[in-house]
């Protein structure tokens, strides 16, 4: 943004003398992305170190929370060996994030296997939409742990009711999406379909389906999202190797390092899902 | 074939929120094989309803519509039609955006070497051999607006449907592709209907001129036959007096019989 004020500047006077010197060329080059250095790195810097400051402030006042350097022993300790067993309640780190993360693969997959053709079908025949919108409404605001019971009730076990909790609570953002995606297809490219009077199958294939994929991915973006705020609080509840179990079974022993530590592996793993999906999607935009 | 096109006592009227809307009424034209059409008149008159009901996108309230003896329901490939803001598809490179139409209309009776063939050749036509890998973004207004007319050309349509094609063009571009329609009509002797605002235009590529009076319930006010030598350039029509006159005639509709009412917004 500020290249070109900087790049007048340099050629009005004398400056135009230090740039043509080695030391002035090589400091000029990195004048112009300077502001971007510093939205880019020290903006985000400074907002982690003011996070941790508080933390530590707090800290100094609450003896039972433990201060940020003495997590980061802890923490160093917990991911020197993450991949340990010592019974099947008590596994290191690695084993909790990837149960995790398999349970919220299997629910994601099914809520993305039913949510998206159904996304399409209700975007494409306004009957569907008229018809699914009531139950939509209704059930979308539903909290995900209120699932809970009704699959532990129908399926009388632990797991398969943690992933049934993912499922019905990320297949809303999907179906939502998709099917605003079709809906909002131009009339132009539906224009052009009718006058080359494309099969139906052409019409998914050519045209439905490319349109629609940036809102497909959308959806599948913030359904991940969902999932994996859900999966903490389900297994907080169901138990079985896991992140939210993990943090409750260290509230139980007062470890509360490890509980911050979950905290922050929650938060960056979160991150980490949501930026691969952006990744992804980047391919898709057409535009 | 005369006649190939014909509407009769057309009318078209919208539902809309403030009650039934009628834009067109007693529209009666004949389009003959082979003949360049072009409709004009002020935005708002219902140019491009006519256009869109003999595309068979627009089904009209009243009247009947006929194309080839056959009476228009629902569009078909045999009438090509080149929107006004090109409409190709993103996600299609401009190779696939022709391809798509080629495979629609000869994909049953040809091999895909011939449909690719096909697609390149109209391409070519359009003097865009060079980009055929692009992807709409990657190219100018113009050349997008050429391959949504090689699109239309490669179906090898009986009649090519053109809403104000190159109304989103600078002044440049347009007389480019209006030179290059010429030189493409003349070798492909199309049947043409082509809605435009643009006089010049209108009478520099047309063997007819309807020009339609305003609306609400506009209908065919005058048709004026262009009888213009073809082949036809636009530098020694510019000083020439058939040419002028006839567009006088052109203009004397649009801005004195039919002057647009004032304050009246698009």
């Amino acid at each position: 943004m500020s290249a070109v004020p900087t790049q007048d500047l340099v050629q009005g006077g004398s400056l135009a003398a230090f740039k043509r010197s080695t030391f002035g060329g090589s400091v000029l080059k990195y004048l112009p992305t300077s502001r971007s250095f510093v939205m880019q790195v020290v903006a985000p810097l400074s907002g982690i170190t003011l996070l941790i400051a508080l933390w530590a402030i707090i800290s100094t006042t609450s003896p039972q929370l433990p201060n940020p350097v003495k997590t980061w022993h802890s923490a160093v300790e917990v991911f020197s060996d993450p991949f340990y067993i010592k019974s099947p309640n008590d596994q290191g780190i690695g084993w909790n994030i990837w149960n995790s993360l398999k349970r919220v693969a299997l629910g994601f997959t099914m809520a993305a296997v039913v949510g998206i053709p159904l996304g399409f079908l209700i975007g494409r025949f306004t009957f569907l939409h008229a018809m699914a919108a009531p139950v939509i409404s209704v059930l979308r605001p539903v909290s995900p742990l209120a699932w809970l019971p009704i699959g532990l009730l129908v399926f009388k076990s632990a797991e398969p009711a943690s992933i049934w909790v993912i499922a019905i609570s990320s297949v809303w953002p999907m179906v939502v999406n998709t099917a605003a995606g079709v809906m909002r297809i131009p009339q132009d490219y539906l224009n052009v379909a009718r006058v080359l009077n494309l099969s139906e199958w052409k019409i998914l294939t050519r045209i439905l389906f490319p349109a629609t994929l940036p809102h497909v991915m959308t959806g599948i973006r913030l359904s991940i999202g969902v999932a994996w705020l859900v999966i903490v609080a389900a297994e907080m509840l169901t138990g079985g190797i896991g992140l939210g179990f993990w943090v409750w079974d260290e509230w139980n022993n007062l470890n509360v390092e490890h509980i911050i530590i979950a905290i922050f592996v929650v938060g960056i793993v979160g991150l980490l899902l949501e930026q691969a999906i952006l990744l992804v999607a980047k391919r898709f935009y057409y535009e | 074939m005369q006649d190939f096109v014909r509407l009769e006592q057309l009318e078209m009227t919208f539902s809309t929120k403030r009650g039934p809307f009628t834009a067109l009424r007693d529209v009666n034209l004949t389009i003959n094989e082979g003949e360049f059409v072009s409709i004009i008149g002020h935005s708002g008159c219902g140019k491009s309803t006519v256009l869109n009901v003999i595309a068979g996108l627009l089904e009209s309230t009243n009247g009947v519509a006929l194309c080839a003896g056959r009476e228009i329901k629902g569009p078909g490939p045999e009438r090509a039609v080149v929107f006004q803001n090109h409409s190709l598809l993103p996600w299609l490179t401009c190779h696939q955006n022709v391809y798509l139409a080629v495979d629609r209309v000869f994909g049953q009776k040809e091999t895909r070497a011939q449909l690719h063939e096909r697609t390149r050749q109209a391409l070519a036509m359009v003097g865009l051999d060079h980009a055929t890998l692009k992807y709409p973004h990657e190219i100018s207004g113009g050349m997008k607006q050429r391959v949504g007319i090689a699109r239309a050309l490669a179906m090898e349509p009986r009649v090519l449907l053109m809403d104000e094609p190159f109304g989103a063009l600078d002044a440049l571009t347009r007389a480019h592709l209006q030179d290059e329609l010429l030189r493409i009509v003349a070798r492909t002797h199309a049947t043409v209907v082509m809605v435009t605002h643009d006089v010049d235009e209108a009478v520099l590529l047309s063997d007819r001129i309807v020009m339609m009076t305003n609306g609400p319930a506009a209908t065919v006010g005058q048709i004026l036959d262009v009888k213009l030598q073809r082949p036809r350039d636009r530098v020694t029509l510019a000083t020439d007096a058939r040419y002028m006159q006839i567009r006088g005639e052109v203009l004397t509709f649009l801005y004195e019989k039919h002057r647009r009412p004032d304050d009246q917004a698009a």
